[in-house]
């Protein structure tokens, strides 16, 4: 018995796939399932955060629906990953918000503008905010370095603190006994696969999105919006340091390695995310998980906005259009922060921890097998 | 949307494998190729959708094979399934030319399976489609229709317009009446009749109606019979077939590879009288399952059960269908419908039979038996844990092997032994030229892209010619 109707359809369908295993080399999920003969719930999580959502497996099942044995891997996993984020939330009361995500970051997006604007005019008089500034500290004449970093800290420590709570939670359901720090060879294979998506390739063809031509389209995205965003993180650490170690204000000359990082990050950015949310258009609604598709396109759409405020920062930062876009450049990144935690962010997370423990287990069964698969 | 006032190069009727190497390769000759395929869009394909892997010689390991494979070792192969059951000028043109589409099939945007560490063997004698057949199939449909080939689904052909031994047109349902589709050359690549139940009773009688069909319902033989009935010369035996012991509680047609079992060796099997039949442990993978069909079709009703006990239950691939159990053979006998006396009794006497020895199921073992009919002459081991399991089984019928004759150009020959104008026939439709009777692993595959692709070819110098 499981503890959900989609851990049981789940259940199922790895029991039908474990006597074809057809599809062993299309990605990790498969073998992974090859490795056990009955699921846990905490098995089924694993496989489900495995699972990259690029729909080889769909399209090469001769088993797939209008079959009788209605095989759908790609939604019925899609649906399960969904749960489960839910389910190692981190406080548990805030599982609900995964349900209403896209409510809860448009709320919680306009709720950071205020607060923004709010704290700018608290800071300092209210006709800052339409003045020009320009020069080092000029972000600063509307609301003070240390207030910024305080409020940005907090935002961000928090997140952190909830992921890491969520993977705690995560790496205890999925069975894992030791600690993962200690397994460094499977931490680095990890981050090689996470670094190159190599799971999410069809094998090596491409992503099945809308019909089933493999393309490399998501994988594409996905890496403009993946290193985007690291260049833009990279972007906003070394202004700190900057800021910090070398008394150097920002904003920073255009040339300068944070408005370099950030403008590539920025472009990444913008490309990855609008690509994403095209291909979730296009989508073969068979393979989607329809009814937390909101959850999907919030996340994209913060990302999006990011990095369309921070351009339009970088653009208009010599005018008087600069402190309303500061706000509204601050109040999305705020709101990213908040509901990373409780959004799609948390798939990167756990995808990396299921991605770990494929590498261990990789490594401790390597060399066994049962059976002449041929006919 | 296809042409039908246009006279096409090839016509090639069917979807599956034979028929896309078929269609691929006369449009490469310069064709143009209209393919008809009977089945909606989903079950394309016929068999190739539920196959997996193809049996090639090859003269020397590779990524994906573990060693060489020769055209001899693979001719002695053939030639120890079938008992010297086939056509050897076709069968040496089929294993040479193996060697080849080894090859050209992944220029037709098919994959195979690389190692993957060490979870799956990899074997020496057959490569792996990447993903199955299905896989495998997409892959020739994408290519195909990027050469443009023009591909027609739902399309039933209701007749086949022949003239002395000359193709002209086939005759498309098409709503009430019929559409003719005309073309220089035809080839038929159009399967077995294994679906056809109706067929199979004029040569096993009622116990067709127990045999479950594992590819889809539409392989139903109609243009092989009318290719007989227009005086093309048939060859093999119409009771033949490749068929395995697959799970009793699967559905009638497409329950595909998932249902088959491969536990014979690790228990007995017994009919419905609760007696065994035939040595459990006469040969070794993959010989071993490809004759468990045909015994179960020859037991009263069809059906058998495969017996074993708790200490063989990982022994082999996880089942679609969990096995029946039972705290004792009795209750076990019970839960099957058998007579539990008589269960009892060939359990028993049974082990009393079996030898010391030492179990290996990778080799021919010397774990058998003494003083029992039929012995289990390797794997034999007492069958005394509780539970004990059981699974049900019936036949599986995977393709049969009366087809059309053919010559080393997949030309049809006519009865008489005149070859035929214009007609060509791979796959399935024709596999009885090379599988007399038996099977080996992988060979249905071998047998559809090698003559398709020979069909293809002739078929296209034929037309432009």
């Amino acid at each position: 018995m499981h503890g959900t109707k989609i851990l049981t359809e789940a259940d199922r369908l790895m029991t039908v796939c474990n006597s074809c295993r057809y599809c062993e080399g299309l990605c990790a999920v498969f073998p992974a399932m090859e490795m056990r003969r009955s699921f846990s719930d905490g098995d089924l999580n694993y496989l489900a955060n495995l699972c990259h959502a690029c729909g080889a497996c769909y399209t090469d099942c001769q088993f797939s629906p209008p079959h009788e044995f209605d095989v759908n891997v790609p939604r019925t996993l899609a649906i399960a990953r969904a749960e489960s984020y839910a389910a190692y939330a981190w406080p548990r009361a805030c599982a609900g918000l995964f349900e209403h995500n896209g409510v809860a970051i448009s709320l919680s997006a306009a709720l950071s503008v205020a607060v923004f604007i709010f704290g700018f005019a608290v800071f300092n008089d209210p006709k800052a905010l339409h003045r020009v500034h320009t020069g080092p500290g000029a972000f600063y004449a509307l609301m003070p370095h240390n207030a910024m970093a305080a409020l940005f800290s907090a935002a961000f420590l928090y997140a952190i603190a909830a992921l890491a709570m969520g993977a705690r939670a995560f790496w205890r359901d999925i069975g894992e006994p030791v600690s993962m720090r200690s397994d460094v060879p499977s931490l680095w294979q990890a981050i090689r696969d996470t670094g190159n998506l190599r799971y999410l390739d069809g094998g090596g063809v491409g992503c099945f999105n809308e019909d089933e031509r493999p393309t490399d389209r998501r994988k594409i995205y996905h890496h403009l919006t993946f290193y985007g965003f690291l260049l833009c993180f990279a972007a906003t650490c070394v202004a700190t340091l900057y800021h910090y170690l070398l008394a150097r204000e920002a904003p920073y000359p255009w040339w300068d390695l944070p408005v370099v990082l950030g403008t590539l990050g920025g472009i990444g950015l913008l490309i990855g995310p609008a690509g994403l949310l095209a291909a979730k258009w296009q989508r073969d609604p068979a393979l989607a998980d329809a009814e937390r598709t909101g959850m999907d396109t919030a996340f994209i759409l913060m990302l999006l906005l990011t990095s369309a405020t921070g351009m339009a920062l970088l653009l208009l930062r010599d005018t008087a259009a600069m402190g309303p876009l500061l706000a509204l450049h601050l109040g999305v990144v705020f709101a990213l922060f908040i509901t990373m935690p409780y959004g799609k962010f948390v798939h990167g997370i756990y995808r990396f921890v299921a991605l770990v423990r494929y590498a261990r287990e990789r490594q401790m069964i390597a060399g066994s097998s049962l059976r002449d698969a041929s006919e | 949307m296809v042409d039908f006032n246009r006279k096409y190069d090839v016509l090639v009727i069917g979807g599956g494998n034979a028929a896309l190497c078929a269609a691929i390769s006369a449009r490469r000759s310069g064709a143009s190729v209209l393919v008809l395929e009977g089945a909606p869009k989903f079950y394309r394909g016929g068999n190739t959708r539920h196959t997996r892997n193809m049996r090639c010689a090859h003269d020397a390991a590779t990524e994906i094979l573990t060693g060489p494979y020769s055209e001899e070792e693979f001719w002695e192969d053939l030639l120890r399934v079938t008992g010297g059951e086939t056509d050897e000028e076709l069968a040496r043109l089929m294993i040479k030319e193996s060697k080849d589409v080894l090859n050209w099939i992944v220029e037709q945007g098919v994959r195979w399976q690389p190692s993957l560490g060490g979870t799956l063997s990899l074997g020496r004698t057959n490569s792996f489609f990447l993903g199955g057949g299905r896989a495998m199939l997409n892959a020739l449909y994408l290519t195909a229709e990027r050469l443009g080939v023009e591909i027609l689904y739902d399309a039933e052909v209701m007749d086949l317009e022949i003239d002395n031994g000359m193709f002209l047109s086939a005759v498309l349902k098409q709503g009430d009446g019929g559409v003719q589709a005309r073309a220089s050359t035809m080839v038929a690549a159009a399967g077995g009749f294994e679906a056809n139940i109706e067929w199979l009773k004029q040569y096993w009688g009622e116990a067709a109606d127990n045999f479950l069909i594992r590819g889809t319902p539409y392989n139903r033989g109609a243009i092989l019979k009318m290719l007989l009935a227009n005086g093309v010369q048939e060859v093999g035996d119409p009771t033949q077939c490749h068929a395995v012991a697959i799970d009793a509680r699967a559905p009638k047609f497409d329950g595909g590879i998932i249902t088959r079992h491969d536990s014979v060796v690790f228990g007995i099997v017994v009919n419905k009288n609760a007696m065994r039949f035939y040595d459990e442990g006469e040969d070794i993978w993959p010989k071993r399952y490809a004759i468990w069909g045909r015994l179960v079709a020859a037991q009263p009703d069809q059906i058998a059960y495969i017996l074993f006990d708790k200490t063989v239950v990982t022994s082999f691939m996880p089942t679609l269908f969990p096995p029946i159990g039972a705290g004792s053979i009795a209750e076990l006998a019970s839960e099957l419908k058998l007579d539990p006396a008589a269960l009892v009794n060939t359990v028993t006497e049974f082990n009393a039979a079996v030898q010391p020895g030492t179990f290996d199921h990778t080799i021919l073992d010397d774990c058998r038996t003494e003083g029992v009919m039929p012995p289990k002459t390797h794997w034999a081991r007492k069958i005394e844990t509780p539970p004990y399991y059981a699974y049900p089984v019936r036949p599986g019928i995977t393709f049969t092997y009366l087809g059309t004759r053919v010559n080393r150009q997949a030309r049809m020959l006519m009865k008489g032994g005149k070859p035929s104008a214009n007609m060509f026939a791979a796959g399935e439709i024709m596999a009885g030229n090379v599988l007399g009777k038996g099977y080996a692993a992988g060979i249905g595959m071998t047998i559809g892209s090698v003559f398709g692709r020979i069909a293809g070819q002739e078929a296209a110098r034929n037309a432009t010619n």
